[in-house]
């Protein structure tokens, strides 16, 4: 049955992208928690936590996003762990994250100069007293803007999982679609509302990489 | 869990890979060199004074970079023929590909013009070079150095990224996960086996964006 693209279709649209939201968020959540560990491996003076940590980042930022997703969307049933489109497209756009936001924030931490960590310990600082009070705050200056900047691509990303079959803004498009026959009109809609989520966190990077910038 | 993993069954597919890989490779240099040269454009254009230019080439540049990838392709390949405009697949892969490469390399490009300073500009321009003389033998070369590591890796993305367009039926080398999948049914041996080929291509990608660099910039500095 045929029908015209119309308004309720649109609804059905935003309401979908409550899903690209959410897995966003939870990525975000579960990419950061990750990505704190790897960025830890690969300042920590020990060479076998920043081989792992390399071997990591490499391993993801060298295979595509589909690949790790479909790996996971028929891999974690082997090892007994039922997954719907849900878990699997949050586990590994989670592992995916982690290896970005590893390599931001070791960027970061590592631009504070030496200096820094130098000039803490001769006041007398203990370890812990120089990475939170000397150290940290001016890493998270430089890492908050690319790392805003880094969730337009995370928002663009979970498009993938349409491909696995999760309902998100994608899928959801592409069932409209199929429903009405509009394809141009559905996906311009489904353009219009990704770039509206993008746009937004691309121009708070810039404003916050403007202002922290000018700052110091 | 007493899953017997199979990988060996793939071997007999070597030729559907092989072709696979082919493939991704013809796309992925295609779309390298459309997406630089509607790259070199938009920044030339998104720097031009003229606001009939910049405004326009600034609202692609926006609009393709906070958009995802897939979404661009089906806007290509489902949504032209309404216009009356159809494609084969692969056309519209190589299409809409080349597009979004040609954003983000817009960018890449426009920072780099702009890093070059405006003291080595001005002093081309009293030496008598022309705008476009200055340009060519002044800003160009200071500015390709500069912009070069994130070219590349730009143009490694854009590989991966290539397996997007498995999903218009495109047969690259993800899809060629999808057919030894359908003929065997072991989906986690083929799509692992591809996903990991990928990271031989990313390897193999980088190696040679390391050379050129070494080639060009780093063996005769001076020009």
């Amino acid at each position: 049955m045929i029908r015209e693209f119309a308004g309720a279709d649109v609804v059905y649209l935003l309401l979908a992208a409550r899903w690209t939201v959410a897995l966003a968020l939870i990525a975000m959540l579960g990419g950061g928690l990750l990505g704190l560990v790897i960025a830890a491996l690969r300042i920590v003076p020990f060479r076998p936590a920043n081989w792992l940590a390399l071997l990591y980042i490499n391993l993801i930022q060298g295979t595509p996003l589909l690949g790790q997703l479909f790996v996971f969307f028929f891999g974690l049933p082997l090892i007994g762990i039922q997954v719907d489109a849900w878990t699997a497209a949050a586990i590994s756009l989670s592992l995916y994250a982690a290896a970005f936001f590893g390599e931001i924030w070791r960027g970061a931490l590592q631009s504070v100069s030496p200096r820094q960590w130098e000039a803490g310990a001769s006041l007398g600082l203990t370890y812990g007293q120089r990475l939170f009070y000397v150290v940290l705050p001016q890493a998270l200056r430089v890492a908050v803007a690319p790392t805003v900047g880094f969730l337009v691509q995370l928002v663009k990303n979970t498009s993938l999982t349409a491909l696995i079959g999760f309902v998100e803004l994608t899928r959801a498009g592409q069932i409209i679609s199929g429903a009405t026959f509009a394809p141009l009109r559905v996906y311009l809609v489904v353009a219009a509302v990704y770039f509206v989520l993008c746009f937004s966190l691309s121009q708070m990077s810039r404003r916050l990489e403007r202002r922290l910038h000018a700052a110091r | 869990m007493n899953y017997n993993f199979r990988f060996e069954i793939l071997l007999r597919y070597q030729d559907e890979i092989i072709s696979g890989v082919l493939l991704t490779l013809q796309l992925s240099v295609l779309t390298m060199i459309l997406g630089l040269l509607i790259g070199l454009c938009v920044a030339i254009a998104s720097n031009h004074p003229a606001r009939s230019l910049n405004v326009p080439a600034r609202i692609y540049v926006e609009a393709i970079r906070n958009t995802p990838l897939l979404v661009q392709l089906f806007i290509v390949f489902f949504g032209l023929p309404s216009l009356g405009i159809r494609l084969s697949a692969d056309l519209a892969a190589v299409i809409a590909l080349s597009i979004n490469m040609g954003a983000y390399a817009a960018e890449i490009l426009r920072a780099g013009f702009e890093s070059v300073r405006r003291s080595q500009i001005e002093a081309g321009r009293s030496l008598g070079l022309t705008a476009a003389q200055t340009f060519r033998h002044v800003v160009l070369f200071q500015a390709m150095k500069a912009i070069y590591p994130a070219l590349a890796s730009q143009f490694v993305l854009i590989m991966l990224a290539t397996c997007v367009v498995s999903s218009i039926g495109v047969t690259e080398l993800f899809h060629q996960a999808a057919f030894i999948d359908s003929r065997t049914y072991r989906s986690f041996e083929a799509y692992t086996l591809i996903t990991l080929s990928y990271l031989l291509l990313t390897l193999a990608f980088r190696a040679l964006f390391a050379a050129i660099y070494w080639l060009v910039f780093v063996r005769r500095p001076a020009r």
